[in-house]
């Protein structure tokens, strides 16, 4: 099978590809690219003509929660695939805080297995770092990694025990992959619900401070400085951990990091009417937090855009405030969030934008088949629309979750198609 | 000013004049209770729900009081005896309250926010009468109430809140509606105590008790809760007493007419002691008279009262 996409604007930044041309696909690999036209012999089953649209690598996102097993009325490996290619995301990384969590190589398997069935996006598990999620004893990471694993987290929990986090961070060493940690001091945040300031002050709701992320960042840092283990510090939220983590990359510390769509857009005063979509841990934080989140995405601190996809039904967000999960919802939004507040807004450029979606992303999971449209890399594309405008409509989305605080965005930013090895997946 | 709100969520939501609107119509039927027949017609014909998800007494109290002398319908629901324990969700309860036609429920609920999202979910008016740390605004009302029978006009009026500000939705109730209408607003109290930001909201906070109050037209005091001894928020009440509490002595060297308010209940020798509590400065007890005229003013005015007619408040 090959196809030839001619027309396009291709826009690569792990080449600093930038400009109409051509790409070949054969096989569920890219064949060929170039600039202009493509040569006159080659020959192709299928042609697809991109004229007026953007030809990236496909997304990479390092952070979803797909709910399966466990947890199918908010979302499935299927639906989430689904959202997943409709948003341009060729390739998820979905978290093990499932029921039962992927703490085990058979649960490794149960993905692998039914992400093969849907044959949407590919899908690349995290495993945990301690057995149940608990923290209390190392998960058998070996045999995770073994069954393909791409990292470890216990996600949504914090590993609190600095013990275990220097044991998980030496252990990995053998295997390279990152350990992942939500940072979070759960004695500081308290019960907190949402970002610590004046917003909280006014309305009456217990703060999470900054704080309690940046004492745990700090400790990450340290630990990772002395045991020379990989930390990827997940959804940082906070000016002082932006720049704490740019210090330790300075220091040759083993650290990446990301930032999801909505704490690079929104902040804490958007939580004036109490609407649950707005809830998330970490929490929307201040502007300042978020001015120096875009900074770390300009200056190469952070090294991805990751959605922290999270579904939850409307019986966990229809509720009072105090009492509604936290987590929104990411995959069919991130691309024309981003796109619409921070390149159009002249904030981030677009080749920024493409690289951490693609090519930061792929180097924080150690691949060089992803994230790139260079010949020999796999057939994972993109074809977008950047020009025409859009309204972001819940109701519409893949996933079986609606809890967005995007509903009604006036947007620009669409996947038009997105191709998986060499098949379209999504067409819109 | 004319009302055209549906529900009574918080002092934030309303401007100066509607505050004021609140307070004129409060001062017509302030009077009523004065009667030997404490009753007049303007809810006639009105349901309304007290739905109180935290134990209360006096706040239950005076709304139930202020209904009845309005001649409206009341339902108390006791939260104890009702579906929350088979794990009905608030919107579930509330919403089969409002298939009854409900015109009003006054309600308090641990939650902050709790009031606001049922008014976005019902069209019955919604009364708050207390959410979590968020607000209290009848009970504020009748602080400015009680403040202006006292003061007249509160423009640079200069009002200390003492105490728990972090936990407490008296003190920001206090806050929107005194600084809205032109009052200088201290929040005094142990850094634990101060949230974040707080100046923020206009207000002005000190460490300092007695420097705080040295030039002050009034004074709320407010509950210290027992159980925030524990959380190592201060390290004891006899310290909170001795730093933060009004006694006989620290009055002598404050204006000898400075107005002293607490939204009850007291816990005599924390806060204040009893010569103090019982003193001359005190309006305590007047707090609570005021608090039947404001919140009829309150159930009138959300219930579509625009303007009170005679015939509002005849026998």
């Amino acid at each position: 099978m090959t196809t030839v996409i001619r027309n396009g604007h291709l826009l690569d930044p792990a080449q600093r590809l930038d400009g109409l041309g051509w790409l070949h696909l054969r096989d569920g690999v890219i064949a060929g690219s170039g600039l202009g036209q493509p040569p006159a012999g080659i020959a192709a089953d299928d042609t697809i003509d991109a004229t007026g649209l953007l030809v990236s690598p496909g997304f990479i996102d390092l952070h979803c929660h797909l709910r399966e097993p466990g947890e199918e009325s908010k979302e499935s490996i299927e639906s989430g695939c689904r959202a997943a290619v409709a948003g341009g995301f060729t390739s998820v990384c979905c978290m093990p805080n499932t029921t039962p969590p992927i703490d085990h190589a058979a649960i490794v398997k149960l993905i692998h297995l039914e992400a093969q069935r849907v044959n949407l996006a590919n899908v690349f598990p995290i495993g945990t770092v301690s057995r149940n999620r608990e923290g209390k004893e190392l998960a058998d990471i070996g045999e995770l990694v073994k069954a393909g694993v791409v990292g470890v987290s216990d996600d949504g929990n914090p590993v609190t025990d600095a013990g275990l986090m220097r044991c998980v961070l030496e252990y990995t060493r053998m295997f390279g992959i990152p350990v992942i940690d939500h940072c979070e001091d759960p004695m500081l945040s308290n019960f907190g619900v949402m970002n610590e300031g004046v917003h909280s002050t006014r309305l009456g709701l217990r703060g999470i401070p900054t704080a309690c992320e940046d004492v745990m960042i700090s400790r990450d840092l340290i630990l990772a400085g002395y045991t020379g283990g990989r930390v990827h510090i997940a959804h940082v939220s906070t000016a002082l951990g932006v720049r704490m983590i740019r210090d330790a990359k300075a220091r040759g510390v083993r650290v990446t990091c990301e930032a999801t769509p909505h704490h690079l857009t929104l902040t804490d005063a958007a939580l004036g009417d109490y609407d649950t979509n707005f809830k998330m841990n970490p929490p929307l934080r201040s502007e300042a937090d978020r001015v120096a989140l875009i900074e770390g995405l300009a200056d190469g601190t952070i090294d991805a855009i990751a959605t922290d996809h999270a579904p939850h039904s409307a019986t966990g967000k229809d509720v009072e405030f105090d009492q509604a999960a936290n987590g929104i919802i990411g995959l069919e939004t991130a691309l024309p969030v981003v796109y619409t507040k921070l390149v159009q807004e002249h904030k981030l450029s677009l080749a920024r934008m493409v690289e951490l979606l693609t090519s930061g992303p792929a180097r924080v999971l150690g691949t060089q088949a992803k994230g790139t449209l260079e010949p020999g890399a796999d057939a994972d594309i993109v074809l977008w629309d950047a020009s025409s405008t859009w309204i972001i409509d819940a109701t519409a989305f893949r996933s079986k979750s609606r809890n967005t605080p995007f509903n009604g965005w006036a947007v620009q930013g669409k996947a038009v198609r997105t191709i998986v090895a060499g098949e379209t997946k999504h067409k819109a | 000013m004319a009302w055209d709100k549906k529900d009574l969520l918080g002092l934030e939501y309303l401007s100066a004049g509607e505050i004021l609107t609140v307070l004129d119509t409060a001062r017509s039927f302030s009077e009523v209770s004065t009667r030997s027949i404490k009753k007049v017609p303007a809810l006639r014909g009105k349901t309304v729900v007290n739905l109180f998800y935290e134990a209360s007494t006096r706040t239950r109290a005076s709304f139930e009081l202020a209904e009845k002398r309005l001649s409206a319908d009341i339902v108390n629901m006791n939260v104890a005896t009702s579906s929350v324990t088979k794990g009905e969700t608030l919107l579930d309860t509330v919403k089969n309250l409002c298939a009854y036609q409900i015109d009003v429920i006054v309600i308090r609920h641990a939650m902050s926010g709790a009031p606001m999202y049922l008014a976005r979910n019902v069209e019955s008016s919604i009364v708050n009468a207390g959410d979590g740390t968020h607000e209290h605004p009848t009970q504020a009302l009748l602080d400015m109430y009680t403040l202006r029978e006292k003061l007249g006009d509160l423009r640079g009026r200069k009002v200390a809140i003492v105490g728990d500000i972090a936990h407490s939705r008296v003190a920001r109730s206090n806050i929107w509606g005194l600084t809205k209408l032109g009052a200088r607003v201290t929040v005094v109290g142990p850094p634990t105590l101060i949230p974040r930001e707080i100046e923020q909201m206009g207000v002005e906070v000190s460490y300092d008790l007695e420097a705080a109050l040295k030039d002050a037209d009034a004074v709320n005091m407010l509950r210290i809760q027992r159980e925030r001894e524990k959380l190592s928020l201060f390290p004891s009440l006899r310290e909170y007493a001795k730093l933060f509490g009004l006694s006989k002595d620290k009055m002598a060297g404050l204006p000898a007419g400075i107005i002293v308010m607490h939204p009850g209940p007291i816990n005599r020798g924390v806060e204040l002691s009893a010569s103090v509590a019982d003193g001359p400065n005190s309006v305590i007890l007047e707090q609570v008279t005021n608090s039947l005229a404001v919140r009829m003013a309150v159930l009138f005015l959300v219930t579509g009262g625009t303007s009170l007619h005679p015939e509002h408040l005849s026998a």
